[in-house]
C-alpha cells in the first residue's frame, strides 16, 4: 500500500500538548492527515496504526498517564492491539502504554529530579521484527530531543534481562559528540524506547515530530517516522 | 444600601487595612453618599491599588508612545495586538510576580505564568511563545539558591503542562534583591487579525457567564499584597498565596479557544488580580454599562464565602465572558465536553451599577464611575537625578592579558551559561521553534507559514539605577539589537516597570526618567508600546531594588530561513564589529560588568544610548542579514566586545584570531560597553565595509575565525574555546548543587 | 466511612526524591538519619458502613488505580472505632 493509504489515528486526552505536532508531522510524512479520536470514544475506526502522543494528560495526577490509561478509548485501543494492530506511544504515550500494561516497566521521575529538555542521541537496537526497527539500521543513529520529568524506565531485572535476550529494546540512549553524555534521566540500561514481545507496540521516551527538519534541529525524527510508515504500509 | 446585619460600619481603620489612604475613603464617602459596606470597601480598594490602578505610574505612562500602523490594540486591553502581515496578529503582554514568588516560589512563578497566558488567550489568540525576565539576589544569599530553584521549577511546571514553549527570557543577580525577588513573565500568542475579543461588556440584558475553576479563598487582597513592602510580617502572608493547576488552564485555554472560533462571544476577560471584581468592573465600565451578579451562583469549592471573599478571591483559571443569548447552550457543551463549570451569574444592565446580590439580599449596589474614572492619579515628587562622572578607563585598568580578564568575566554569574535553567523549561512543543533560549532572540515560526516571530526580554538595571533616562533608553535599544542580531525587525514592546516605593523622591525620579527614556527609544525605532504592567513597592525594609524597567519586544522575520545565530559557520570567516570603526581604540568602561566585577563598582554614568546609531546600525544588519552578507551575528552588550566574541566562539565551538588597536586602552577596547554594536562573521568582509560605508554605519574588521579551538587576542597566549565553554558551564550548576 | 491508603515504592526500588531529602537533613544537622523513602497518602470518604466489605473495595481501587503495582505497595487503614 502507499504510504498515503494507510490509516494513521492519533488518540487525544485532556491536558495531551503534542497532539497538533503529531498530526503535523505524520501528514508531511505520509501525504495524509491522521484522525484524531477523543479519549471519551469507545470505538475506534478501522485504523492501521494509534499514536498516543506526548503531553501532560489529566495534569499526570496521580501517576503519570494513568488516569489516561482507564479512558475509555483504551480498551479500543488494547483491542486493536490484540488484534496485532500497531500502536505508538511517545513521551507521555509510551506513559501510558505502560499504564495499560502492554508493555512491561515504569518510567519513573529523571534521575536529575528536574523536568529536561534538550536534544539526545539515540541508537537503534532492535532485534525483534517490529515495523519500528525494520527499516533503520542497528546502530544507526539519530538526534531526538527529549522533555520530560519522569523518563527514567525502570522495570526488575527480570524484565530487563528478557527485553534484552527478546530484542525488545527499540532504542538506547548513546553517548555523542555533538550531545554529549547521552542519558538524560537514568533510565535503565540507557532505554529510550522499547517494543511488545510481537514488535508491534512501541513506547519511547524522545519526540521524533520534533525533528522533522534541520531547521526544528534535526530532521532525524522523519527518517524514524517515515521507516514506521514504511514498513507498515509493505 | 446598609451593610448586612451582622457587619460593623466600616471605618477609616478599616479601609487603611486594605491599604487606602484618608483621601482616598474620604473620596469613597463623597461618590457613594454613605459608608461603604465591607464588600463595596474591598472593591474600591482593588481597583485603587497600585497594581489595578497605576495611580503613581499612569502619568508617566502616558508619555509613552502607542500607536503605528502595526498597532491594532494599545495599553488597556488585557494584551496589546500588532499587525504582521498576512491577516494576522501577535498578541502579547509582560506581567509580574514579584510579592507572591518571593513568599512561595514555585507557586508564585507558576501563577505569573498562568496568568499571563490567561491575558493573550483571552483575546483569541492561541499562545504561542513564553518568555520571562528574573532578578535573584547575590548567590550566596541564604535565600538565593531555594528562590531560583523554586521560580525555574515553576514556571517549568505551568508552561510544560499547558504546553506552550518557553523559548527565552533573561536572569540577573543582584544582591538589592536579596529580599525582593522579580518574576516577570511574558507571553506571545498569534490570532486573526479580524477575530480579536475585546473585554468591553456591549448589549443590556445579555447574560454574563463564569466559567473555569471554582472559586475559593485564594489569594485574598493580593491585589493590595502586590502593593506592599515587605517586612517581617511577610512569612504570615502565606495563605494569600494563589495555586495554580496548569492542567486546569490547559482546558480552559483550549474550551475558551473552541468557543471563540464561534460567533457566541461579545466580550471575554480573565479573572486576574482581584478576580471577579476586576473582571466585572472593567468589562461593565468599558462598555459604558453596568452589571449585576446573584454571589449565590458562582461556583464556589468553600463553604460559607462571604460577598467580600467572592469578590476579592484570586482563585486561578477562572474567565468572565458576555455572551450572546442564543449562543449559551452551545457554549455551555462546549465547556461541558472540557469538564469546566459554565455558569451564568448575572446579565450587563444599563444603569452604570455594579449590583451584587446574595442570599435574597443586595451585598453591592456602587457607581462604576467613580471606581475607574476617580481612580487615584498622582503625580508625586521626584528628586533631581544628579548626573554622575564619565569614567577613564585608565582609572580602573591594568596590563593584564585581556584572555585573563576573559576567563574571570565569562564565568561570573551574569555571564555565565543558563542552561541549567532552560533546559527545564520544554522549549520546542508545538514544533515551530527556530531558535530557543540561549541566543540572543527566542524565533518561533509562524504555524504554516515560512515567517518567523521573534521574541526578546531585555533591561540593565545598573544601566538604570546609574541613569535612569539612559537605562530605560537602553533597555528599548538591546531589545532591538536582539531582535536585529538574528535578522528582524523590532515592530513593538510591552514594558513591566519593577521599581521601589514611588513615595520615595529618588524612586519616583527613577520611575518618570526611564519611562521617558523608554519613549525616547520607542519613538525612535518606532516600537510603540502596547501593553504592559507596573510593580512599586519592591523594597524590604526600606531598601529598593535596583530599578529594573524590562522590556519585551516581538518582532518578525519574513522567511526564516535567512535568520542567523550567533555561531560563525566555517573557519576563516571575517569577524567584523558594527558600530565603530577601525580607530577606536578604547571603550566606556562606566557601569560596565568589567567595573563591577573587577573594579570595586566605581558610580559613573553608564554607556551613553544614540538612538540614530541604534537605528541605523540595526536597519543595517537586519538588511544584511535578509541579503546574505552575514552568516553570524550577536549584539554586544554584558562585557562587551571579547565577550561577545568569545561567546560566539564557545557557540560555533570554533576558534579566533583577534586582532587588537594600537594605542588606547586595551581593557577598555576589549570590554567597554559602549552600546550600539555587534560582531558579526562574514565571508566577504570587503564586501559588507563597503555597505557599510554606503550605509553611514561604522564598522572595521577585527580578526577572523580559525580552526584549533583557540581564541587569541593580538599577540597575547591563546586560550581554548573549550576552556571558555567549561567556565561558563560551571558555574549555576556548582552553584545549585549545594544542596 | 473514612479510609485512608498510604502507597510507598516498593522496597528495592530507588527513590532518588528519598535520597535527595535525606542528604539535606543531614546537611541540617540531622546526622542520625538514614534511609528516606517518601509515599503518598489518599483519604478516601467510603459510603459503606461494613468495615471488611470498604477494605475490600478498597483493595480493587488500589489494584485498579491507585497503586501502581510494578513499584508500589499499599496499605489501607480504617478507623473501625469510629462510627460513619
Amino acid at each position: 500500500m502507499s504510504l498515503s493509504a494507510l490509516r494513521v489515528t492519533v488518540a487525544v486526552f485532556p491536558g495531551s500538548n503534542c497532539d497538533r505536532d503529531m498530526m503535523v508531522a505524520i501528514e508531511k510524512l505520509a501525504g495524509r492527515r491522521p484522525a484524531l479520536v477523543w479519549h471519551k470514544e469507545s470505538s475506534l475506526d478501522a485504523t492501521d496504526l494509534v499514536i498516543i502522543p506526548g503531553g501532560f494528560s489529566y495534569g499526570d495526577y496521580l501517576r503519570c498517564g494513568a488516569l489516561a490509561a482507564r479512558s475509555p478509548i483504551m480498551e479500543a485501543v488494547l483491542d486493536h492491539a490484540a488484534r496485532g494492530g500497531a500502536v505508538m506511544g511517545v513521551c507521555n504515550g509510551f506513559q501510558i502504554l505502560l499504564e495499560t500494561g502492554l508493555l512491561p516497566g515504569v518510567l519513573v521521575e529523571n534521575a536529575g529530579l528536574k523536568y529536561v529538555c534538550r536534544n539526545t542521541c539515540v541508537e537503534v537496537v532492535g532485534g525483534t521484527a517490529s515495523p519500528f526497527t525494520d527499516g533503520l539500521e542497528t546502530g544507526q543513529r539519530m538526534i531526538i530531543p527529549v522533555a520530560h520529568n519522569e523518563g527514567n524506565y525502570f522495570a526488575s531485572d527480570e524484565d530487563l534481562q528478557r527485553l534484552e535476550d527478546n530484542g525488545q529494546i527499540a532504542f538506547r540512549y548513546a553517548d555523542s559528540d555533538i550531545v554529549g553524555p547521552s542519558n538524560p534521566n537514568g533510565a535503565a540500561r540507557d532505554i529510550a524506547g522499547i517494543v511488545s514481545p510481537n514488535g508491534r507496540v512501541m513506547g519511547m521516551m524522545p519526540h521524533p515530530e520534533r525533528a522533522i527538519s534541520p531547521e526544528l534541529g534535526s530532521a532525524d525524527g522523519a527518517t524514524l517516522l517515515t521507516a514506521c510508515l514504511e514498513a507498515l504500509s509493505a | 444600601m446598609s451593610a448586612t446585619k451582622q457587619e460593623p460600619e466600616m471605618t477609616f481603620e478599616n479601609a487603611a487595612a486594605m491599604g487606602l489612604s484618608k483621601e482616598e475613603w474620604e473620596l469613597i464617602l463623597t461618590r457613594l453618599g454613605r459608608t461603604p459596606n465591607m464588600c463595596e470597601l474591598g472593591i474600591f480598594s482593588a481597583m485603587w491599588s497600585e497594581h489595578c490602578s497605576y495611580k503613581s505610574s499612569k502619568k508617566w505612562l502616558k508619555t509613552l508612545p502607542i500607536d503605528g500602523p502595526q498597532v491594532i490594540e494599545g495599553p488597556g486591553e488585557n494584551a496589546g495586538a500588532i499587525d504582521i502581515g498576512d491577516g494576522l496578529a501577535a498578541i502579547f503582554k509582560i506581567e509580574s510576580h514579584n510579592h507572591p514568588s518571593f513568599i512561595e516560589p514555585y507557586q508564585g512563578a507558576a501563577t505569573g505564568v498562568g496568568g499571563i497566558l490567561r491575558d493573550v488567550f483571552t483575546m483569541g489568540a492561541r499562545p504561542v511563545a513564553l518568555l520571562n525576565a528574573l532578578r535573584f539576589g547575590a548567590p550566596d544569599h541564604e535565600k538565593t539558591r531555594h528562590l531560583l530553584a523554586g521560580v525555574v521549577s515553576g514556571i517549568g511546571g505551568y508552561g510544560n503542562c499547558i504546553g506552550i514553549p518557553t523559548v527565552g527570557g533573561e536572569v540577573n543577580f543582584d544582591p538589592s534583591y536579596n529580599g525582593n525577588i522579580l518574576v516577570n513573565a511574558m507571553a506571545v500568542g498569534l490570532a486573526n487579525s479580524d477575530r480579536i475579543f475585546r473585554s468591553a461588556a456591549t448589549g443590556p440584558g445579555n447574560p454574563v457567564i463564569y466559567v473555569g475553576a471554582k472559586t475559593g479563598r485564594d489569594g485574598i487582597h493580593g491585589a493590595t499584597m502586590a502593593s506592599a513592602e515587605f517586612s517581617d510580617e511577610t512569612e504570615s502572608k502565606r495563605p494569600t498565596v494563589q495555586v495554580g493547576d496548569p492542567f486546569t488552564g490547559k482546558l480552559l485555554m483550549e474550551a475558551c479557544l473552541e468557543l471563540m472560533a464561534s460567533d457566541a462571544v461579545l466580550s471575554i476577560q480573565d479573572m486576574g488580580a482581584a478576580g471577579l471584581t476586576s473582571s466585572s468592573v472593567e468589562m461593565a465600565s468599558k462598555g459604558g454599562l453596568g452589571m449585576e451578579m446573584d454571589l449565590d451562583l458562582v461556583p464556589a469549592r468553600e463553604e460559607g464565602m462571604s460577598a467580600y471573599e467572592l469578590m476579592l478571591s484570586e482563585s486561578q483559571e477562572r474567565m468572565l465572558m458576555v455572551l450572546k443569548p442564543e449562543a449559551t447552550d452551545t457554549a455551555r457543551q462546549i465547556f461541558d465536553k472540557w469538564d469546566l463549570d459554565f455558569m451564568p451569574i448575572g446579565k450587563v444592565t444599563e444603569t452604570g451599577r455594579l449590583v451584587l446580590l446574595k442570599d435574597g439580599g443586595v451585598a453591592c449596589d456602587i457607581p462604576l464611575a467613580p471606581l475607574v474614572d476617580d481612580a487615584p492619579e498622582y503625580d508625586r515628587p521626584q528628586a533631581d537625578v544628579t548626573p554622575r562622572p564619565a569614567l577613564a578607563s585608565a582609572d580602573i585598568t591594568s596590563d593584564a592579558p585581556v584572555a585573563e580578564v576573559l576567563k574571570s568575566l565569562v564565568g561570573s554569574i551574569d555571564l555565565a551559561s543558563r542552561r541549567w535553567i532552560y533546559e527545564q523549561y520544554d522549549s520546542q512543543v508545538m514544533a515551530d521553534t527556530i531558535a530557543g533560549p540561549g541566543g540572543d532572540a527566542g524565533l518561533i515560526r509562524v504555524h504554516g507559514s515560512r515567517r518567523g516571530l521573534t521574541v526578546s526580554t531585555d533591561c540593565t538595571p545598573r544601566y538604570v539605577e546609574a541613569d535612569p533616562r539612559t537605562g530605560g533608553a537602553q533597555a528599548v535599544a538591546e531589545g532591538w539589537r536582539n531582535l536585529s542580531a538574528v535578522g528582524a525587525r523590532g515592530l513593538a514592546i510591552t514594558n513591566n516597570l519593577n521599581f521601589g516605593n514611588p513615595e520615595k523622591p529618588d524612586i519616583m525620579a527613577q520611575i518618570a526618567q526611564s519611562v521617558l527614556g523608554m519613549g525616547d527609544a520607542a519613538r525612535a525605532l518606532d516600537t510603540p508600546v502596547v501593553s504592559g504592567n507596573v510593580s512599586l513597592y519592591n523594597e524590604t525594609d526600606g531598601r529598593a531594588i535596583l530599578p529594573c524597567p524590562v522590556v519585551g519586544m516581538v518582532g518578525t522575520i519574513d522567511d526564516i530561513a535567512s535568520a542567523v545565530g550567533m555561531a560563525p559557520t566555517a573557519d576563516g570567516q571575517a569577524l567584523v564589529v558594527i558600530g565603530q570603526d577601525a580607530l577606536q581604540n578604547d571603550g566606556w568602561l562606566g557601569v560596565s560588568l568589567y567595573a563591577r566585577n573587577l573594579a570595586g563598582d566605581p558610580k559613573a554614568a553608564p554607556p551613553p544610548v544614540d538612538l540614530e546609531a541604534e537605528r541605523r546600525n540595526g536597519l543595517f544588519v537586519q538588511q544584511q542579514i535578509a541579503a546574505g552578507g552575514i552568516r553570524a551575528a550577536h549584539d554586544v552588550s554584558d562585557g562587551g566586545l571579547a565577550v561577545a566574541i568569545a561567546e560566539m566562539c564557545v557557540a560555533g565551538r570554533i576558534g579566533a584570531a583577534i586582532e587588537m588597536p594600537a594605542g588606547g586602552n586595551r581593557h577598555g577596547w576589549a570590554f567597554g560597553e559602549d552600546q550600539a554594536r555587534y560582531v558579526v562573521a562574514a565571508d566577504d568582509a570587503d564586501a559588507l565595509l563597503a555597505a557599510a560605508q554606503a550605509a553611514g554605519v561604522p564598522a572595521a574588521t577585527i580578526g577572523s575565525t580559525r580552526a584549533g579551538g583557540e581564541l587569541q587576542f593580538g599577540d597575547e597566549a591563546a586560550i581554548s574555546v573549550e576552556e571558555l565553554h567549561s567556565l561558563a558551564e560551571a558555574t549555576i550548576p556548582t552553584l545549585m548543587q549545594g544542596g | 466511612m473514612q479510609v485512608i491508603v498510604n502507597i510507598s515504592l516498593k522496597y528495592g526500588v530507588l527513590d532518588p526524591q528519598g535520597r535527595a531529602i535525606g542528604r539535606s537533613l543531614t546537611d541540617l544537622g540531622f546526622q542520625e538519619v538514614g534511609d528516606v523513602r517518601v509515599g503518598k497518602r489518599i483519604t478516601l470518604e467510603i459510603d459503606e458502613t461494613d468495615a471488611s466489605r470498604a477494605r475490600q473495595r478498597v483493595a480493587r481501587m488500589c489494584e485498579t488505580l491507585l497503586a501502581n503495582t510494578v513499584i508500589e505497595d499499599y496499605e489501607i487503614e480504617i478507623d473501625e472505632g469510629d462510627d460513619a
